[in-house]
Order: C-alpha cells, then structure tokens, then sequence
C-alpha cells in the first residue's frame, strides 16, 4: 500500500512536483502559498531529481521564467495567489499564444486589490473567463482536498502537454492551509532530453542542421494569420470541451434540489445535502472538477431533473453565471456566497436554501 | 600589373560575404539601422564558434522583435522586457547552451530594468545585447529612459526636459556595479574598427556565459535615424557627437582581466 | 604588397543608406544613379580603387556586399 503522509495543501504541491518528474519551479512568496517554494527549497530537489526552484524578483518575472523554460520544453510550473496572479495574467496570455505548457497554482485569497489573505474564490472570473488579454482559455481544474493538491500537478502538466495550453490548478486558502493525509504515488523521472525532442520537437533545444529552427512566439502583424491562429486555438478549445470534462457528483441520481460547488465549497455542501436528507429533503451535489472546460451538459441535464439550484461560492457571483447559462431557463438558479475570507457554516447554507426554496 | 575583373571576381578570392546564419530573409529595418549591423555580429560570433545547435536567442518587443527571422537559431519571443527572465530559466534548465537576449533601451532600460538587473544581481551565465539608441523605434520615436537630455522625440517635442521628464539611465554602468555581472562593455557599430571590436566583445561575452562567471553584458550605443529624423550618415556623425559623451565607448568591467 | 579588390553588391536588398559610402577608405564606393526594385539608390563601386578591405561590407546594416580580393 502507498505511504500516507500527513501535509498541508501547499506542501503537497510541492512534494508532488518534485515526485512527478517537474523540471522547474519559479516563485515569489505570497501568502497564503508562500510553503509551496518553502517546502521546494526545504527539499532541495536539484540535489536529487536535477529539479531547478528559483525565487525570482516579482511574480512577472516568475511567470516569464516559466515561459522560458516551456519553451525548452520542460515541465515548469509557478505557484502564487490573487494579487500575484494578476501580475501573472500577461505572461499567461503570452503563453496562451504561444502555445505553451505550463501549470499555475492560483491558491485563491479575497480580494479586490490588495484584499485580504483570508481563503476566497473570487478569481473564478479572472481565471475562468480570461485574465490575461486576448482570445484564449487557460484549462482550469480545481482541488478540492491535499489528495487533489498532490494529484493534480500531475494531471495539470499530462493536460498542459496533451493541448500545449496554460493549465490553473485553481484552489484557495484553505485547501492550500489545511493538512491532510496525502498518498504517495511512485515516483516519475524527470524525462530525459531525447524524450524532450520526442515529445516536444517545437522546444527551443538548439538548432541542428536536421530541422528549420523553432521559433516561440504569438506575433503574428498579419490579420489573416492572426485569425487562421484565433481559429485553431477554438478549434483545440471545442476539442478540450468535448473531452477534458470533469466533475463528481454526490446523491444526483433522486435530487430534487441541487447544490453546485467547487474546491472547498463542495466539501461543506456534501454535508448541506446530508442535513437536507436527513431532513426528507432530496439534495444533491455537483462539484466541477474541471472549471474550463466547464460541465455544462450535466448541468444542462439535471437542470431538467430538479425543482432548483444553487450556487455556492466564496464570492459575490461568478460561477453561477456559467451555471445559468447551461441550464438556459429550465430551472430557477439561485446562488449564496460570502466574502472578505468569510467562510459559509453548513446551517448557514441550508437555511439560506429553504429561504430561496420558499421553505422557510 | 593590371587584373581583370573576372579574375578577381572568383569564390577563391572571397574575403567577405554575408554570414551563412544569416537567412534570406530582407530585414525590416529602415536603411542604415545599427540593428542590421548587430545582427550580423552575432550570427558571424555564432558560426564562427560553431554553436548553431547550442544557441538560444530572445528577443524583446520592440524593432528587433524580429530578430527570430534573421538569425538561423532557435527562438523565443519574449513579452516587453521579460526576455532576461526567459533567458534565466532556459539557462539554468539547459545549463550546456548558450542563451543570450537582445534587447533594445524601451525594453530593458524602461519596462524591463527589474528582470535584467535582478538577471545581473543572481550571476546569470547569460548574454545580453543590449541596442541603446536613445528612443523608442518600433512604436514611433517616443522618449526613452536613455533620451538624452535636450533631445527632441514624438513625447518630447520640445526636448527632454530633466524637471519634466527626469535624466537619462546609463544603464551598464549601473550593472556594473552588481557582483553578479562578469563583463560589461559599451561598443558602437558605426565604423569598420568599431564593429570589428563590437564583434569581439559578442564573442567575449559568449565565451564568458560558460565559464559560470556571471552575466556578460554588451551594450551597442546605435542610431535610429528615423527616430532621429537624419540621413544614416548624420545619425552616425550625431551619435559621435552627442551619444558617445554620455554613454563613452569601452569596457566598463571585465572581472578576468580587471586589475 | 598591395591589394586590389572589387565589391559585389546585391542590388536588390541594398536600401541605399550610404554607410558604406562613408567609411570606404579609398572612395571606391557611391549611390547609383539607378534605382531597384525597393525605389532605393543601391550602392557600386566606383573607380578601380578598391583595395578589398571590407570597411564596407562590415559595417552595411544588410549584409549585401561580398568582397573579393587578389594580392598584386
């Protein structure tokens, strides 16, 4: 059986990059992820695997490390949470045009501006719908426990490589702060340089006389080559769309009533639906695993199974919009949030449910 | 003794050509711009060391965004004065290549000084080209951090003014100050003996990346005589006069040979 | 020794600027009177002067001059 170690959210980021064979990691502390580079420098991993941890000057140059070492080819990842996110929306949008791999961990914290360095997921939007300038999509998964922390960074750069696209493992204070018993897998090699060239002959590697040179960029000053790129990214889109869908779902199968929530929030409304059926209420749970792309069609599906929905979110709103679009009218969709880094109790949410529900 | 052309005029008897890294491609840049000549230098340092297949380049934004369509390596285009943190990673993930930026005054010396000066401040084995020509190119001749004082640009019409628009950066003497850098030397391409010596400085500063002594830093005090609104010519002559006084050509430190 | 050169200049891609002209230390380059493709003046070698020292083709932005030289 695998070992379980016991570990914050943030150090499974860690442990799992230095375990799954990442190349590079680039930084810059903020709180509430600052154990990420911690642990990673803790670790030394460049004295074991070869992995390189640097702690650059600002969360720009970070994300512009990380494009460097992408276009080598190599898995190279960054951590960081809202305000330094921000910064990082160039970068990724660069990345984007670039056609890129790379994961960002975004542990999500309240804001606007400087905000607060309590738990949120006010960067649905930010993260979800763009950030960054221009037309593109980063994939977005997000945890939901320490497992997920660990699990995920491997699946982020399997997606990264798969689309050469921006993955966000989007989490928040909370997952990122809370300890939990994390299993290890066995460990991956980072990949060798021939398995590089195999895996990425686009990699800036250095020129030999056998290829034309690779060149890593998203100019393009001609309108139709900029809109021939526009429409291959859509079409790489509607491809993810069709495929990378992922989501759980917890007593759906009778609902009547269904909750949809992400990362934390889903944990608390696993124990809303058991309140509710304990009190004769049938709920069920919907949490997206995948943000972009987005479960639509479950949703779209129970929209027509339910009475009614609601979103629930540590913000003012964000989600609940892509969930009203895919249910399209065929059911009310009601949302309850709270904000500043305030948590929602499960009392709290039931009792706002029966409010909206009219079963006050 | 007289020689027809025809007998001159065989391969035998070549003693200069356009360096085969250089592509075919015709280079955007407008008649007499120093960018052409650096180009170049870089691709002749690169084929004459032999290290096509080892050789990183990043490019700015600005003028020499391009750059990629020029020189017959591998790329990457970095965002508007990322490039030394490019260049960072890609050095320290492949530590055998070499990895030089080349970028211009808008791109290092205005957005991006805190990338190369933090570059410089961590040793980096990397080299940076940097193209001081006092103006922004690309985007239309508007001041740049290294717009001397007096010098008339599209945002300073009436001359930079030092209470309006402060003073000039002299950045290598700036990085030269900074323990991490190895080489740091300030060249012109406007003659035959200056871009002869500019070339060595290229090769130096790339020799240098792989000797783990830091950063090496080869600034070009260059022309833009569009910006400029001269003929090549006068840009040139006006570059002597006026550039070379605040930004003077040489090297500035070299940590192998210093005494 | 002395040494006789001729330049060789791709007409097509010069743009004229005139760099060469300035620093050929035997005044064996000038603008043509002819046109290219691009509408600039191209630069030739004027005279029998050219020592093939390669001042010009150093210092041309677009690498379009090619030196040619024999000992005489």
């Amino acid at each position: 059986m695998a070992e379980k170690i016991l570990m914050k959210g943030n150090e499974a980021i860690a442990i799992s990059a230095i375990r799954n064979g990442v190349d590079g990691y680039f930084g810059y502390p903020i709180t509430p992820q600052s154990e990420v580079m911690e642990t990673l420098m803790k670790e030394k991993p460049w004295e074991t695997t070869g992995m390189v941890v640097l702690q650059a000057e600002s969360e720009t140059s970070s994300i512009n490390m990380v494009y460097g070492g992408a276009s080598c080819g190599k898995k190279v990842m960054t951590s960081s949470s809202s305000p330094g996110v921000s910064l990082m929306c160039e970068g990724i949008s660069y990345m984007a045009g670039a056609e890129l791999p790379c994961v960002v961990v975004d542990v999500m914290r309240g804001g606007p501006g400087l905000g607060t360095i309590q738990p949120s997921q006010s960067d649905y939007n930010q993260i979800v719908k763009g950030g960054g300038h221009g037309d593109y999509h980063n994939i977005v998964i997000a945890p939901a426990s320490a497992q997920d922390m660990y699990d995920f960074v491997d699946w982020g750069f399997e997606l990264a490589f798969k689309y050469r696209n921006p993955v966000v493992v989007l989490a928040d204070g909370i997952i990122g702060q809370m300890m939990e018993k994390v299993e290890m897998h066995p460990m991956k090699p980072r990949r060798t340089d021939k398995e590089i060239l195999e895996t990425a002959p686009w990699a800036t590697t250095g020129k030999p006389s056998t290829r034309e040179r690779n060149i890593i960029t998203s100019l393009s000053l001609d309108a139709d080559i900029q809109e021939r790129f526009n429409r291959k990214l859509k079409d790489k889109y509607r491809i993810i769309e069709e495929t990378e869908v992922k989501y759980s779902e917890y007593m759906t199968e009778d609902a009547e009533y269904l909750f949809v929530a992400f990362g934390c929030s889903s944990r608390i409304c696993e124990a809303v639906v058991d309140e509710l059926r304990a009190d004769g209420i049938k709920a069920g749970l919907l949490r997206p695993i995948t943000l972009y792309p987005f479960p639509k069609d479950e949703i779209a599906r129970l929209g027509r199974q339910v009475k009614s929905m609601m979103s629930v979110e540590l913000n003012l709103g964000q989600m609940v919009e892509d969930v009203r679009l895919a249910v399209n009218g065929t059911c009310p969709v009601y949302f309850y949030g709270r904000q500043g880094g305030n948590i929602y109790t499960p009392e709290e949410i039931v009792a706002e449910f029966r409010k909206a529900n009219g079963m006050a | 003794m007289s020689i027809s052309i025809e007998e001159i005029k065989k391969p035998e008897n070549i003693v200069y050509r356009k360096p085969a890294l250089l592509t075919d491609n015709v280079m955007h840049y407008c008649p007499g711009c120093s960018h052409g000549t650096v180009h170049k230098l870089v691709a002749e340092v690169i084929e004459e060391m032999g290290i096509q297949d080892k050789t990183i380049g990043v490019c700015p934004v600005g003028c020499s965004v391009f750059a990629y369509n020029y020189i017959d390596i591998d790329w990457q285009e970095a965002a508007h004065g990322r490039a030394p943190a490019l260049a960072t990673a890609t050095k320290r993930l492949c530590p055998d290549k070499y990895v030089f930026t080349y970028q211009g005054d808008g791109d290092l010396a205005s957005i991006g000084t805190a990338e190369i000066i933090h570059a410089c401040g961590r040793g980096e084995n990397i080299v940076v080209i940097f193209i001081n020509n006092g103006i922004y190119g690309m985007t239309g001749g508007q001041m740049a951090p290294t717009t001397l004082i007096g010098m008339k640009t599209a945002t300073t019409p009436y001359g930079r003014d030092p209470k309006l628009n402060g003073f000039p950066l002299v950045i290598a003497d700036m990085l030269a100050h900074l323990d991490g850098t190895a080489y740091i030397t300030r060249q012109s391409v406007h003659t035959a003996p200056a871009a002869r010596k500019a070339k060595s400085a290229i090769r130096k500063a790339f020799e240098y990346s792989q000797k783990g002594i830091g950063l090496s830093f080869v600034e070009i005090v260059s022309t833009c005589n569009s910006g400029w609104k001269m003929s090549p010519v006068d840009a040139n002559k006006w570059m002597v006069e006026h550039m070379f006084a605040k930004y003077p050509i040489g090297d500035i430190k070299d940590v192998l040979n210093d005494k | 020794m002395a040494f006789k050169g001729i330049i060789e200049v791709d007409t097509q891609r010069c743009k004229g600027c005139s760099v060469c002209v300035v620093n050929c230390p035997t005044k064996s380059i000038q603008l043509s009177k002819m046109v290219n493709g691009k509408g600039y003046h191209y630069a030739e070698m004027t005279g029998d002067g050219c020592i093939g020292c390669s001042s010009c083709a150093v210092v041309c932005p677009d690498s379009v001059i090619t030196v040619y030289r024999v000992k005489i």
